[in-house]
């Protein structure tokens, strides 16, 4: 073995540790640390692993409901219990530095990690979302990182075999440099059949499982937890390589093996490698472990071992086996042509010991190193930001109203963040597991059937980026209502999120208010809609530097929900259906072009507050929308969100080309009518036979509702003038991705 | 009546496959691993989608060379019933149990959407249920579809009835802008001269569960059921 690099204050620093990080961790072990031990402590305590800026906030989210079956940072994901003898697991993580440099790869890993740590709890995944967002759209960077994230995640996915059920894309400057690629995996298991990510039970031998070791992915983890700059690009190896091929055969076997009740615990290998699964197994099951890194099956030479233990390689899982069943596991490996060796056994204590050909050359104490143990926890100041106040004196009175609004229809349709993202989902496998419910009657939010119950899953991820930036809090409490607001149009009942929370340097005590007051909006909604948050990621860093300038990127907490539907046959989708059925509007239109796509794209104002919005007039719109959608009385329901209630309209339209006839408010702008993204509203439409149930259930509530007009021909009819064919409209849409891709 | 589904490492449409059979269409089913060398008495073989070995050759190329696909060739070379689907076709076409080969779809895309097709002829097993003009609506997705034969093999296709389905638009008519990889003659589904051994690119399991609202998919295998019943 070559002599390990001596420690000093230069290597110190590159690992990232702060001088009171190096004392504490001197403190642990009761010495200095050699350099395989400050590698360690470097991985486990950058923030990715460590979550040590945020956690002190994060706990302060709801983590309580009442179907709940592990709570946030319990498992590698949340787990909710469906009934019927089932349980979901689901999680969402990013993938923002890899892809920023890599797209295709880093998106492709960012699949496959958010997979793994579904199927090491049991549970097989079933569905994926994803939400995405990039830099100016005509820029080369914008279409190369697009083109390669999509192709990745479509690649990575199909092959896998999980369906892509719902997600987003959104384009902004403010992405240019660092884009956000966020994937959610969902799976479903029986209760009963989870497995932990913890380890006991001194003697019983530990496995690595899967892929071979390589060089790939070192210190991904400290990347991630880094600003990206312009030298950047000389970390590519930072960035992991995917093999879905591999990760198939892992899932398959990895069930195979669960079933056998062999397994005392495992966990996937994600960030930090055999570093962090030994860590964190150890210290969730209170022992120690014996490791022999030369053991691990490698695909490279002459690897070091603080290469080993950091490497990031990916399709691999430490499994933890009751002693004497090794056989079982191993048979079932092999059958699948999978690496299964045994690298080391549980120990009494809580020390974790690495050795390489018989020598000692780590021993750290498990605890020390994790979450919730010896991980350093920061609370970092912040402070309002100047533009936030700013953004206050923006008056809808600065806007003059355009005199052809037909145009602004059309540039709206033809935006980016508005236009059919076909181009997109046409690549991903959208219905491998023949359960995804929304391929022939699209909603709101992704659907997957239940089989063999009366029940579906319900899924979205939503968050309007521009309306955080705008006011944090506020933003993130409207991310969790659309959310629920797209669960319940789809007919279904919001149990509980994920999330994943995008946002610059935690040091910069702006960027520091953004993440605080984010939170303190998300806790406010999920409380009101009684959707615990089940565990998440903590992106920071996401922001661009050049020369003295660094850039943060809009504050994105993504938001993924899940929801269900407690019988198939709530399952209402977006489409128009039927010549005749009259249309409306529940909740109020507003005099509000806040934060618009329209206002922000069109205008070009690009501060304004958040869009109007009332957390309890929201909670009763989505009531009384799941109570007219549970009596039957709506054909359709589809909520206003972003370009506001035109596009709602046009994209029910389109479903099954059906045009409308409706008449604006004379009350209120035209414009505001038209485009305003004021919150709380959803446009149903209703059979003449069942008007008259739903005007009284809506009589009876507290929200507002009107009639819009009716389902008629094959226009957009705007009192009485046309705004163009829907099959025009739709082509208009549709040629948008195509053509920026150059196509 | 039994039917075989074989599982390569890298199948992921065997469950989707299996369900249909076993769930919707009450039959009896065997899931046949690759690594086995016997074909456990089953009447009928489906080799269903997915992404065999990985796929990273060449689609099919490296599965037409395992254990099973050995029996698979002789069962079918004795005339036994063998139906592939998307990857299951490229994977009869790579072992030339059907003619031609499936090439990388036009911007090497893979593609997931709702395609039509056109029934070319009812006879064959998996059309019997079909009339010719019949436009079924099925999904495809696939980044290896674009079918391709050379012109002779074409017109031998074409003059002894073995082209299945063509992709058409919603109405039946052939069409370019339906034709979605591009597709020699908008062939997406053929079988070998004997009648035997079937192969098509959309997925009809896909589109067999009336709980997705799209049961089109059906009327193939129900073909299948009825033809093979009163064989």
């Amino acid at each position: 073995m070559d002599t390990l690099p001596q420690v000093n204050d230069e290597v110190i620093k590159q690992m990232g540790i702060l001088p009171e990080e190096y004392e504490k961790i001197k403190t642990f072990l009761g010495r200095e640390p050699n350099f395989n031990e400050l590698s360690i402590y470097a991985v486990m305590w950058s923030e990715h692993c460590s979550y040590k800026n945020s956690i002190k906030w994060l706990k302060t989210l709801p983590k309580k409901g009442p179907h709940l079956l592990a709570e946030a940072g319990e498992e590698n994901a949340g787990l909710v219990d469906l009934g019927d003898g089932l349980a979901c697991a689901f999680k969402i993580e990013s993938h923002n530095h890899p892809s920023a440099l890599e797209p295709y790869q880093g998106a492709a890993t960012g699949v496959g990690g958010i997979n793994r740590d579904i199927f090491t709890m049991g549970a097989r995944p079933i569905a994926q979302l994803n939400s995405l967002r990039f830099g100016k759209p005509d820029l080369e960077r914008t279409k190369w990182l697009l083109k390669g994230v999509v192709k990745g995640i479509g690649d990575y996915g199909n092959a896998f075999g999980v369906p892509v059920l719902g997600g987003e894309v959104f384009f902004d400057e403010c992405f240019n440099t660092n884009p956000l690629v966020n994937a959610m995996s969902v799976g479903v298991m029986k209760t009963g059949n989870t497995v932990s990510a913890t380890s006991y039970g001194a003697g019983n031998p530990v496995f690595i499982v899967g892929s071979a070791t390589g060089k790939d992915g070192i210190h991904g983890a400290t990347f991630a937890s880094e600003d990206i700059t312009e030298a950047s690009a000389d970390k590519i190896p930072a960035v992991q390589v995917g093999d879905p091929f591999q990760e198939k055969l892992l899932l398959e076997a990895t069930l195979e093996v669960i079933k056998t009740g062999a397994v005392i615990g495992m966990q996937d290998m994600g960030a930090a490698g055999i570093t962090c699964s030994t860590s964190e197994m150890s210290a969730k099951g209170k022992h120690g472990m014996v490791i022999h890194l030369d053991k691990v099956p490698m695909r490279q030479k002459n690897m070091q071992p603080f290469e080993i233990l950091l490497s990031e390689s990916q399709e691999r899982m430490l499994v933890v086996v009751e002693k004497g069943r090794e056989i079982e596991v191993e048979e079932i490996f092999e059958k699948w042509d999978l690496n299964c060796v045994q690298i080391g056994e549980v120990i009494e204590g809580d020390i974790l010991k690495y050795y390489f050909h018989g020598e000692l050359v780590a021993e750290v104490p498990a605890d020390s190193l994790v979450l919730g143990g010896g991980a350093p926890v920061y609370e970092r100041e912040y402070r309002e930001p100047t533009y936030f106040k700013e953004k206050d004196k923006f008056s809808i009175d600065q806007v003059p109203i355009p005199e052809d609004l037909k145009k602004v229809a059309r540039f709206l349709i033809g935006h980016p963040n508005i236009a059919s993202k076909k181009w997109v989902t046409d690549q991903y496998d959208t219905m491998v597991g023949t359960k995804n419910m929304t391929t022939n009657n699209p909603s709101d939010a992704g659907i997957v059937n239940l089989k063999g119950t009366q029940k579906a899953l319900a899924l979205s991820v939503d968050c309007n980026s521009r309306y955080v930036y705008a006011d944090p809090m506020i933003g993130c409490a409207i991310a969790v209502s659309e959310a629920a607001r797209n669960i319940v149009c789809a007919g279904g009942v919001p149990s509980a999120i994920t999330n994943c929370l995008n946002f610059g340097n935690p040091y910069n005590p702006e960027v520091y208010w953004q993440f605080v007051n984010a939170i303190k909006g998300m806790s406010q909604a999920c409380e009101k809609f009684q959707t615990p948050v089940t565990g998440g990621n903590v992106s920071f860093y996401n922001q661009a530097s050049s020369g003295n300038k660094t850039e943060p990127v809009f504050p994105s907490p993504v938001i993924g929900m899940m929801g269900v539907l407690k019988d198939k046959s709530h399952q209402t989708g977006i489409g128009f259906r039927k010549e005749g059925d009259q249309i409306f509007l529940i909740g109020t239109s507003k005099n509000d072009i806040n934060c618009s796509e329209y206002l922000y794209s069109y205008h070009g104002v690009k501060l304004s507050p958040p869009p109007y919005f009332d957390l309890d007039e929201e909670q009763q719109v989505q009531q009384v929308l799941y109570e007219a959608i549970v009596k039957g009385l709506v054909s359709s329901a589809h909520d206003v969100a972003d370009g506001g209630l035109f596009t709602a309209l046009f994209e029910s339209a389109r479903v099954f080309n059906k045009g409308f006839r409706i008449e604006s408010d004379a009350g209120i702008r035209k414009d505001a009518f038209l485009f305003g993204e004021a919150q709380s509203r959803v446009v149903v439409s209703v059979s003449p036979e069942k008007e008259e149930e739903f005007a009284e259930l809506m009589a009876l509530s507290d929200v507002d509702f009107s009639l819009l007009g009716e389902v008629s021909g094959k226009e957009a009819l705007v009192d009485g003038e046309s705004f163009g064919s829907i099959k025009e409209l739709m082509e208009t849409s549709e040629r948008v991705f195509p053509e920026m891709m150059g196509e | 009546m039994k039917f075989g589904v074989v599982v390569f490492p890298g199948s992921n449409c065997d469950h989707d496959m299996i369900y249909v059979l076993k769930k919707l269409m009450d039959q009896e089913v065997m899931a046949l691993w690759h690594k086995e060398k016997d074909l456990q008495g089953c009447d009928f073989i489906i080799l269903p989608g997915g992404f065999s070995y990985g796929d990273y050759l060449r689609s099919g190329a490296i599965a037409r060379f395992s254990p099973i696909m050995e029996q698979v060739i002789a069962f079918a070379q004795k005339g036994g019933y063998v139906l592939g689907i998307c990857n299951g076709f490229q994977i009869l076409c790579e072992a030339h149990l059907l003619p031609g080969a499936l090439l990388h779809n036009p911007n090497h895309r893979f593609m997931c959407h709702n395609a039509f097709i056109r029934c070319e002829t009812d006879n064959a097993l998996v059309t019997r249920t079909l009339s010719p003009g019949q436009v079924l609506k099925i999904p495809i997705a696939h980044g290896e579809g674009r079918y391709y034969a050379p012109e002779k093999t074409l017109r031998s296709l074409n003059d002894q009835d073995q082209v299945l389905f063509r992709y058409c638009d919603e109405t039946g008519n052939l069409n370019p802008s339906h034709n979605p990889n591009n597709s020699e003659e908008y062939i997406a589904g053929i079988c070998n001269e004997n009648r035997n051994v079937f192969g098509m690119m959309p997925h009809p399991e896909r589109a067999a569960d009336p709980e997705l609202g799209n049961t089109d998919g059906l009327l193939v295998f129900e073909g299948i059921l009825n033809a093979m019943i009163k064989e």
